[in-house]
């Protein structure tokens, strides 16, 4: 993964190597191996927020305008999102390059 | 003043546990470890012990249980043998480098095929690299004193790391022995409260056991290689406490006549007892035989190894495990690589004896040292021999 955040030394490391602050995932990019990604089609998009609810990554997040955007630094590609989405406003589609 | 008292092993390991004040005890019952973990249940169910006792369903349930919590900063204890110890290895390699302490009494049985439940050290050398501290009692006594001691060295700030303590199954655990329990009041203040350097708390988060990708899990394994090689004086100054509290004292490696001695047997655990009245009875015929028994196995006390075989010239190293297609047993291996090319290194012969509780009797011994005098002149074919194999 390319995260230099990660790379410390084995005198930095932490104490059997425990995450001593909740919630650094965050600071972790970890949706560059994914494969495909979701596609949001804003015309048929209803705000419902079923992509939000599902999504297990968290990775989706509310804007201004009530739509929820997906973050692709943590999108792991997985789909569910395009699954559950009751507009079919998601569709799936191959990285590229 | 405490008293000695005619005791089985087993239980007096477990009021060892209780004098401990061990706050967590999940555990599964196997032969020969049984009355240890079924003594403490009784003891926990009188009330006589505030302690949560969790019979859970497997020994990798018990082992699963410990680790929580241990996570959790609680003083845990456990209990198993053979089988049950290897149905626990997926777990076993956990605490260790999550530098969870625990002590876990290990009552060393045959591993199977054929069933065995009788005494060898094969269960504890497939554990060999779970990275525990391991150490390795001689009689009933020492395994009450290695409990003790367990705790200590596991809960200090530096070492933080689990204690696996090596009691042979029947041998020491089922038998009576006169055993001095020390008094609660010494042992708290040999024991103080245990204080994790961290632990699970909804009050400050904290998260155990992540993912260790490649960029991070070679440093988190030197880390934790590091610290149980540091831990060695750590054990070293428990020990000395633990002298200056009760009165008796423990050093990582025994020597027992080796002053002049040119040939060394090695052992660890019960056999070493036989091992003294063999030595005595070859010593009595003018021969210059000595014991250096293992105490501490693993961090492998490499310094006071070498200083304890001194100028020896031969070694017969006693193994109760065989590594089917290995060069030799564990502790023979172990040996020969420490003191390979070493200027003045004694010549090393590997034995494999008292397998699936088979008796290592006086003669075996005198039988070992015989024939690892006779190699030291002609060199043997195989680089191990399987004492008392009968071949017709």
């Amino acid at each position: 993964m390319a995260n230099s955040d990660a790379i410390v030394s084995v005198k930095s490391l932490t104490f059997g190597c425990h995450i001593l602050e909740p919630g650094n995932a965050a600071n972790f990019r970890t949706g560059d191996w994914r494969s495909m990604r979701p596609i949001m089609d804003m015309e048929k998009c209803i705000k419902c927020g079923m992509c939000w609810i599902y999504c297990p990554e968290m990775a989706y997040n509310q804007n201004e305008e009530g739509f929820f955007i997906v973050d692709l630094e943590y999108c792991k590609g997985c789909g569910i999102c395009a699954h559950e989405c009751p507009k079919d406003a998601i569709t799936m589609v191959p990285e590229e390059g | 003043m405490t008293k000695r008292v005619g005791m089985e092993v087993s239980i007096a390991v477990a009021e060892a546990a209780k004098l401990a004040r061990a706050e967590v005890i999940p555990a599964y019952p196997i032969t020969p470890q049984t009355h240890i973990v079924e003594h403490l249940s009784e003891i926990i169910a009188d009330g006589e012990l505030d302690a949560e006792f969790v019979p859970v369903e497997s020994e990798h349930a018990a082992m699963s249980c410990c680790v929580g919590a241990a996570a959790a900063g609680a003083r845990v204890f456990t209990s198993s043998s053979s089988q049950g110890l290897s149905l626990m290895s997926e777990i076993l390699y956990i605490p260790s480098t999550m530098r969870l302490p625990m002590v876990m009494a290990v009552v060393n049985r045959a591993l199977s095929a054929p069933i065995s439940i009788w005494n060898d050290h094969q269960d504890i050398m497939v554990q060999r690299d779970i990275g525990w501290i391991q150490t390795f009692a001689e009689n009933g006594q020492e395994a009450v004193d290695l409990t003790l001691h367990a705790f200590r060295v596991a809960e200090m700030k530096s070492v933080h790391l689990p204690v696996a303590v090596n009691l042979d199954g029947f041998i020491l655990s089922h038998v009576i022995e006169p055993i001095e329990l020390p008094d609660q009041e010494d042992v708290d203040k040999y024991l103080p409260r245990f204080k994790p350097r961290y632990k699970l708390d909804p009050r400050k988060p904290i998260s155990m056991g992540p993912v260790g990708i490649p960029e991070i899990y070679t440093e988190a394994k030197v880390a934790h290689d590091r610290a149980i090689k540091n831990s060695k004086k750590m054990i070293v100054k428990a020990w000395k406490e633990f002298a200056e509290i009760f009165g008796r004292e423990y050093h990582p490696i025994e020597s027992y006549r080796t002053e002049d001695a040119d040939l060394l047997l090695v052992t660890m655990g019960s056999i070493s007892e036989t091992a003294m009245t063999a030595v005595d009875a070859m010593r009595d015929r003018g021969e210059k035989v000595g014991l250096v028994r293992i105490r501490l196995w693993r961090p492998f006390p490499g310094l006071e190894f070498r200083k304890a075989i001194g100028k020896a010239k031969i070694l017969a190293v006693v193994d109760r495990c065989l590594p089917p297609g290995a060069v030799c047993g564990p502790v023979g291996a172990e040996i020969r690589s420490f003191l390979y090319k070493i200027p003045g290194a004694p010549k090393i012969f590997s034995f494999v004896a008292g397998l699936g509780g088979r008796d290592v009797t006086v003669e075996r011994f005198e039988e070992m040292v015989d024939k690892a005098r006779a190699y030291a002149k002609k060199r043997p074919r195989e680089l191990y021999e399987v004492i008392g194999v009968r071949e017709q």
